[in-house]
């Protein structure tokens, strides 16, 4: 729905994050995007924008600590039965009769599987627009409007998208992105329970089982302090093992490249870039990866970047803190004997 | 079964250029083709008819020429298109292209399922399915990676996420977006493309779709692309090495010591 200026100005303050949960913890993305909450809230001229963190899931109850350590000013907390598994009928119910409630001035959710199918609906649901998996977010000065910044294109073109006539302001943000402030335990924050509505739960969706990967998923490359990356070069499934033996000397986690994901010699979700994962680690190791800019998006704000190719115009040597001009087969295993000792 | 392919035309490449005086993208001159991803939506359909019965009906909305892409379509195996054309529709966000798609679906009548793409490779957002089942009223189901059971009233769908998959059961109508491992999409065959040349593709404007005017179009949508750059190259002193294997080795190593230290 179109807003006036004044209806826009009288009703909405806050920004929300949509929290997430896995396996009982919070969600990283969730923390990080507490982090920069904070900032767009400080900014806000009207001096009285909370963050807000609304949690919801069947065993959340406990959880709000961690989120007013890290910036929350408030968290409203549902907790059902009903929530367990992700039932995106349910959850988009619950979240948009919660915004029509509180009406926040923005709305941001991890683009994560469920932020990317949770947020669409509720913006459909509540009329408003939504940017998807925004690399950057900040307030413009002039007229306090939400500057949502993302690429699009397969990463060739960075667009910037305001939302001037509906309220709240809705993103996705990717993992990885922006960083978590410091915990500070002293903080504390207002605690409100919402439930869910009987009617909510009545759906023509039903998820029946769901099954966890465990230690070999994303996860341990999000957290991974350094990534040691195989591409198109290491030319087989068997090439991967000088990755794995580099890695595995530095207590790192094995990245991979799209190409060498669809030709099948690694699975999925070691996948770094666009349709893979951000991330961010000290030390991002390169090995046989071109960097087409597919893959450098998901790669690029590692802290130290290091390459190794053949070929030294390949467009990663341009990116890399080092460059190493040579043979994989004959580097990485140089380097994997002088970590070991 | 009567089912929808929604299919999106883009451009064949995401190289883009952008006009240094109007900041806008330039589209002319590019060639295009059916969104990737769509094409195993497509064959997803076509699979659900041989078993269930019923028609696959492509629903594309886009500039005249998008017509080209539904032909494909009808090549590869799918029944007749529906051509969403018109100039008050161009410059929809995905809030007001989902609109429009969903309009589109309820003018075709009694459809029974909806499947998408996982997104677009230009626009890149993966909203337009949710969009649709939000304004449609319908279930969804993202990110479907294996139809476990197919029946006329209910499917049983495997469903991806960063940390597993789950199972789900979802009565129809409904909508879905599907990934890349569902299926194995067919390529046309001579039967198809000449029939595909025969078959007249129905062609609906906003008056036809009785769309509300206030929710198409650029003035319909609530997202607004202000400006468009190409990303910056990073603008950094790279240390090159290029001795032999062992002394790069070592001398990376040094480095690399270093950082993991601090
Ligand atoms: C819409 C879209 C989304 C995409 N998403 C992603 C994504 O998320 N992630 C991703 O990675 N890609 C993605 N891609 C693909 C991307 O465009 C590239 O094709 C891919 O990243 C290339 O992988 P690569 O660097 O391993 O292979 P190549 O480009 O083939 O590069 C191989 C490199 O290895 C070097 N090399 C070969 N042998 C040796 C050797 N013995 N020693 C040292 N170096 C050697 C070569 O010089 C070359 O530079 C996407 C593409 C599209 C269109
Ligand atoms: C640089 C740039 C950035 C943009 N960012 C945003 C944004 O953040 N938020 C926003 O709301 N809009 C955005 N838009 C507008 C958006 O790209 C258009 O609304 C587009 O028509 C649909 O979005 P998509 O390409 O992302 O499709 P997706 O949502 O990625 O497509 C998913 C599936 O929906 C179906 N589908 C999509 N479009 C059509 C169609 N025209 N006909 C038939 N089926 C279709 C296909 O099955 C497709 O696989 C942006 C546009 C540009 C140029």
């Amino acid at each position: 729905m179109k807003l006036t200026d004044t209806e826009i100005a009288d009703n909405y303050n806050d920004v929300w994050v949509l929290g997430e949960v896995v396996d009982g913890q919070i969600h990283k993305v969730t923390l990080e995007l507490l982090g920069v909450a904070r900032k767009l809230a400080d900014k806000r001229a009207s001096g009285n924008s909370k963050v807000v963190c609304l949690l919801m899931g069947n065993k959340v109850n406990g959880l709000e600590k961690n989120l007013f350590y890290q910036s929350a000013d408030r968290v409203i907390m549902v907790e059902d039965e009903s929530l367990k598994y992700f039932n995106d009928l349910i959850y988009a119910a619950v979240v948009s009769r919660l915004i029509k409630k509180y009406k926040p001035e923005i709305v941001i959710s991890g683009a994560t599987s469920k932020g990317r199918s949770l947020m669409p609906l509720v913006a459909v649901q509540i009329e408003t627009g939504l940017t998807a998996d925004c690399t950057g977010l900040d307030i413009d000065e002039e007229s306090g409007l939400l500057l949502q910044t993302r690429p699009a294109y397969g990463g060739n073109i960075i667009a910037t998208i305001k939302c001037e006539n509906h309220r709240p302001q809705m993103s996705t943000v990717r993992q990885g992105v922006f960083k978590a402030v410091e915990a500070d335990n002293s903080r504390t924050g207002e605690l409100i329970r919402e439930g869910v509505l009987e009617e909510e739960k009545q759906t023509r969706f039903t998820v029946l089982s769901e099954e966890s990967y465990g230690e070999d998923s994303k996860i341990s490359l999000h957290d991974a302090n350094i990534i040691v990356t195989g591409g198109r070069g290491v030319k087989s499934p068997e090439g991967f093992k000088i990755i794995h033996a580099l890695a595995e000397s530095v207590r790192g986690a094995v990245g991979a490249t799209r190409a060498t994901i669809d030709s099948g010699w690694i699975s999925y979700s070691h996948q770094v870039g666009q349709t893979g994962l951000t991330v961010q680690p000290k030390v991002y190791i390169a090995c046989g990866v071109s960097g087409q800019i597919q893959h450098l998006v998901g790669m690029q704000s590692s802290d130290f970047i290091i390459a190794i190719n053949k070929d030294p115009d390949a467009p990663i040597m341009q990116l890399a803190d080092v460059a190493i001009v040579g043979d994989l087969f004959e580097v990485v295993p140089e380097i994997t004997k002088l970590m070991s000792n | 079964m009567k089912i929808v392919v929604c299919v999106k035309q883009v451009p064949a490449t995401t190289e883009v250029s952008i006009d240094p005086e109007t900041k806008r993208l330039i589209r002319e001159g590019v060639s295009i083709e059916m969104n990737p991803f769509d094409t195993y939506a497509l064959e997803q359909g076509i699979l659900l008819r041989e078993k269930h019965g019923g028609e696959v009906i492509v629903l594309s909305m886009g500039p005249a020429r998008a017509e080209l892409t539904i032909r494909e379509s009808i090549a590869c195996g799918a029944d007749r298109g529906v051509l969403l054309n018109g100039r008050p529709l161009g410059g929809s966000d995905t809030y007001a292209t989902s609109y429009i798609l969903s309009q589109g679906i309820k003018k075709i009548g009694d459809v029974d399922l909806v499947i998408c793409g996982k997104q677009a490779v230009d626009g890149d957002t993966a909203q337009v399915g949710p969009g649709m089942a939000a304004h449609l009223g319908w279930p969804q189901v993202t990110y479907v990676s294996r139809f476990v059971e197919s029946g006329p009233l209910e499917l049983k769908l495997e469903r991806m996420h960063e940390n597993g998959s789950d199972i789900s059961l979802v009565k129809l109508p409904a909508v879905l977006t599907v990934l890349k491992d569902v299926n194995i999409p067919r390529i046309p065959t001579l039967k198809g493309r000449l029939n595909s040349r025969k078959v007249d593709i129905t062609i609906w404007d906003e008056k036809d779709l009785e769309t509300d005017p206030e929710k198409i179009g650029l003035g319909g949508s609530p997202t607004r692309v202000v400006s468009t750059r190409k990303p910056d190259a990073r603008d950094k002193h790279t240390i090159v090495l290029n001795g032999s294997a062992s002394n790069s080795a070592r001398e990376l190593v040094q480095i690399l010591k270093s950082r993991i230290e601090l």
